[in-house]
């Protein structure tokens, strides 16, 4: 038996190896995704004020602090005891929604879009988008755009593109300025244009990866995601959703401030990364998917015009089921930028959102607090438990990514059953292997709340668990 | 007791005359000059003590590098307020201050409103010249409206100066040795828990750091309560 490592799996948000173990026979018998990284946020939070906690969670990833800030913020305020007014959550939810829209687009144009312009066997030197930038410089130059506009709203919201400071336990510490609501509404359409141009290309290439639709993770599983009281799309707020593979909803309004009734944390030896699943059905049965395809699978519907109708589309693949194939996450995130930005036009025209009521005052009421909001990558739990005085006693994280921890293993696997050939491994064989974990969009400095080691790589091993050979990237 | 007569001296900073009254520092001399010293335990309306070391000058004939903040100026002494030695020497003392405590800005209350900061863009200090000690300590916010963070104390004693010398209640000292000390209430008890403190929040007012700081409040807010209590400290200082 033969092990074949990936080391760095590259295009993705941390570090990670892959390792393929061959048996005897020389076919694949088992491939696993390790994350190399330990970060330790959940331990040295103890310690410090609940108050600290939004901005120093922020600190776990770079490229989603605002999902962060969110769950933490919402945390904080049930420990609390307190509802923001109405414009504070307003303003959390067009925040939010404005991170979902840049995070997606960079997962598609920065990570993604080079396997699709140039397909997945392309020399690797040009998978990557300054080749974008040479050969489709409209497209690169509408993906950077299209990500600096969901910073711009982050920016003008809550204080800072990167780590913003304006979103607190109780509510949010700047107004809307309606200056910067007329601003940020007259560069939607554009916005929107990009976004449209965007899904029509996707939809005119889909063709091409027929293959990849059908290997990259596409198996059943269930899936998690919040949803609002009526069953429609829900980012900020609402109730936990779980459906299996069917579509049969297995429990369909969960308060998240239960969630450890129903979320059970397995550790495996090989990962920093936990492995989340759904204690009814136990570990490792209980695997389930999150994120946009997720979300979109539990929704009825979106609740925008222009979401909706592309929403049919999308639940026209699943032909009364679920969505199964990976491969779509890339369709639902499009969705999802579409959706995002009529949401935020409509909460920017509500004139509640320009209220200077924004902050709600609290002292500590619970000595426990959950926070739960969908980020791009799924959905994201803060748990903490304080002393009387808001001294942070436990920590529990459960990142988007970590969500997705079983159903990316198992997609590993199955991609390296479809295309590695111990005889003849191709780069290509690798990169779909690699792709296969970028479906998922996964941000493993965040799952892992860890501290970047090594990077990543894929590990070829024989059936007595010897290395072979490792494939490292630079 | 015979009172010493306050005469006039003259000497020379950075090679320039300057006059003061005998009673005066250096850095109350040079200040008066507009000859600039960089300063952090300082604070114009509360004695010197000479806590943080960054007012260190040269005086000609003098073995080692003086406080301004805490010297007396003296007739024809030469006084040197910047040389290689003197930034190296500041240099070192803030990065010590930075390595002692958890100064980490991105997640304290008072980033970008914090003196420590500023001092370090000042001296352009980019990184710590001297390994992190990591430690940590307990944070107090028992009290209602304030919390104490030791973790980002450097003990400079304003709180203590402020409490004593201005509010009269006397309720914070330092306890412990070293750079284990910290900020104490009373007996070294909870805030809260406090007989002396009047929770007037002058100590609060005065840190340079994020060590003291009120609970949900604005940062409007602490900026004017921060002018009232510079300004208050100002006209004690000049009605004595």
């Amino acid at each position: 038996m033969k092990t074949i490592t990936i080391d760095p799996v590259t295009r993705i948000e941390g570090h990670a190896k892959i390792t393929i173990d061959l048996n005897e026979d020389g076919t694949v018998e088992d491939a696993r995704l390790h994350v190399t990284q330990y970060r330790g946020f959940e331990k040295f939070c103890e310690g410090k004020i609940y108050t600290d906690m939004p901005a120093l969670t922020a600190r776990t990833c770079g490229i989603c602090p605002v999902s962060h800030v969110i769950s933490s913020s919402k945390a904080c305020d049930t420990l609390l005891c307190v509802t923001p007014p109405q414009a504070a959550i307003n303003i959390r939810k067009i925040v939010n929604l404005a991170q979902i829209i840049q995070s997606h687009t960079l997962n598609f144009y920065h990570l993604s879009s080079p396997d699709f312009v140039y397909g997945f066997d392309a020399p690797k030197e040009d998978r990557n988008i300054f080749k974008l930038m040479q050969t489709h410089p409209q497209m690169a130059k509408d993906g950077i755009e299209l990500r600096a506009f969901g910073q711009k709203i982050i920016e003008a919201l809550a204080g800072k593109r990167i780590h913003p400071t304006g979103i607190i336990p109780g509510g949010v510490s700047n107004i809307l300025e309606i200056e910067v609501k007329e601003k940020l509404l007259q560069e939607i359409p554009k916005a929107m244009q990009i976004a449209q141009n965007t899904l029509k290309y996707f939809k005119e290439n889909l063709h091409k990866f027929q293959k990849e639709i059908e290997s990259f993770a596409s198996f059943p599983s269930l899936f998690m995601a919040l949803v609002g009281e009526d069953g429609s799309l829900e980012h900020y707020d609402g109730v936990l959703r779980f459906i299996d593979s069917e579509g049969n909803i297995l429990n369909e309004a969960i308060d998240p401030q239960n969630y450890k009734e129903f979320i059970g944390e397995a550790v495996e030896d090989d990962s920093y990364l936990k492995s989340p699943y759904y204690k009814p059905l136990g570990y490792p049965q209980g695997m389930y998917r999150v994120g946009a395809l997720a979300r979109l699978n539990i929704a009825t519907k979106c609740g925008t015009p222009l979401a909706d109708e592309e929403l049919q589309n999308f639940k026209a693949l699943g032909q009364g089921k679920p969505v199964q194939n990976s491969f779509y996450y890339h369709y639902a995130r499009i969705i999802e930028i579409i959706y995002g930005l009529e949401k935020i036009e409509q909460l920017l025209r509500d004139e509640e959102s320009l209220s200077d009521n924004i902050f709600a005052r609290g002292k500590i009421n619970n000595k426990r607090g959950v926070g739960c909001s969908e980020a791009p990558r799924g959905t994201l739990f803060h748990d903490y438990e304080v002393d009387h005085n808001g001294i942070i006693e436990k920590v529990n994280l459960i990142i988007a990514t970590g969500n997705n921890n079983l159903a990316m293993n198992a997609g590993v696997k199955q991609v390296a059953k479809a295309f590695i050939d111990p005889e003849d491994i191709t780069d290509g064989a690798l990169n779909r292997v690699e792709a296969v974990i970028r479906c998922f969009d996964p941000c493993l400095s965040c799952s892992t709340h860890a501290l970047g080691i090594v990077s990543s790589q894929i590990e070829l091993r024989d059936h007595h668990k010897k290395i072979i050979k490792i494939l490292k990237r630079n | 007791m015979i009172k010493q007569k306050v005469r006039v001296k003259s000497f020379k900073i950075n090679d320039i005359t300057v006059t003061g009254r005998s009673d005066q520092t250096l850095l109350e001399v040079a200040k008066e000059h507009d000859i600039f010293i960089p300063t952090l335990c300082y604070l114009e309306g509360l004695s010197c003590v000479g806590s943080c070391r960054l007012c260190l000058v040269e005086v000609k004939g003098a073995r080692e590098l003086v406080p301004a903040c805490t010297s007396k100026i003296k007739e024809d002494m030469e006084v040197f307020t910047t040389s290689e030695k003197i930034d190296s020497h500041r240099k070192m003392i803030l990065s010590m201050i930075f390595s002692e405590r958890s100064h980490t800005c991105s997640v304290c209350e008072a980033n970008g409103d914090c003196e420590l900061q500023d001092k370090s863009v000042e001296l352009q200090l980019d990184h710590s010249l001297v390994p992190y000690i990591d430690s940590r300590f307990a944070i107090d916010a028992s009290h209602k409206n304030f919390v104490h963070d030791p973790n980002r104390c450097i003990l400079c004693s304003r709180c203590v100066r402020v409490c004593n010398e201005i509010e009269g209640a006397n309720a914070i000292n330092i306890g412990g040795r070293g750079i284990n000390s910290m900020i104490i209430h009373d007996m070294d008890e909870p805030w809260i828990d406090s007989q002396s403190c009047t929770s007037c929040g002058k100590c609060v007012y005065v840190c340079p750091t994020g060590a003291l700081y009120e609970k949900e409040i604005t940062k409007e807010d602490v900026t004017t309560k921060r002018e009232i209590i510079r300004n208050l400290l100002k006209n004690r200082a000049e009605n004595e």
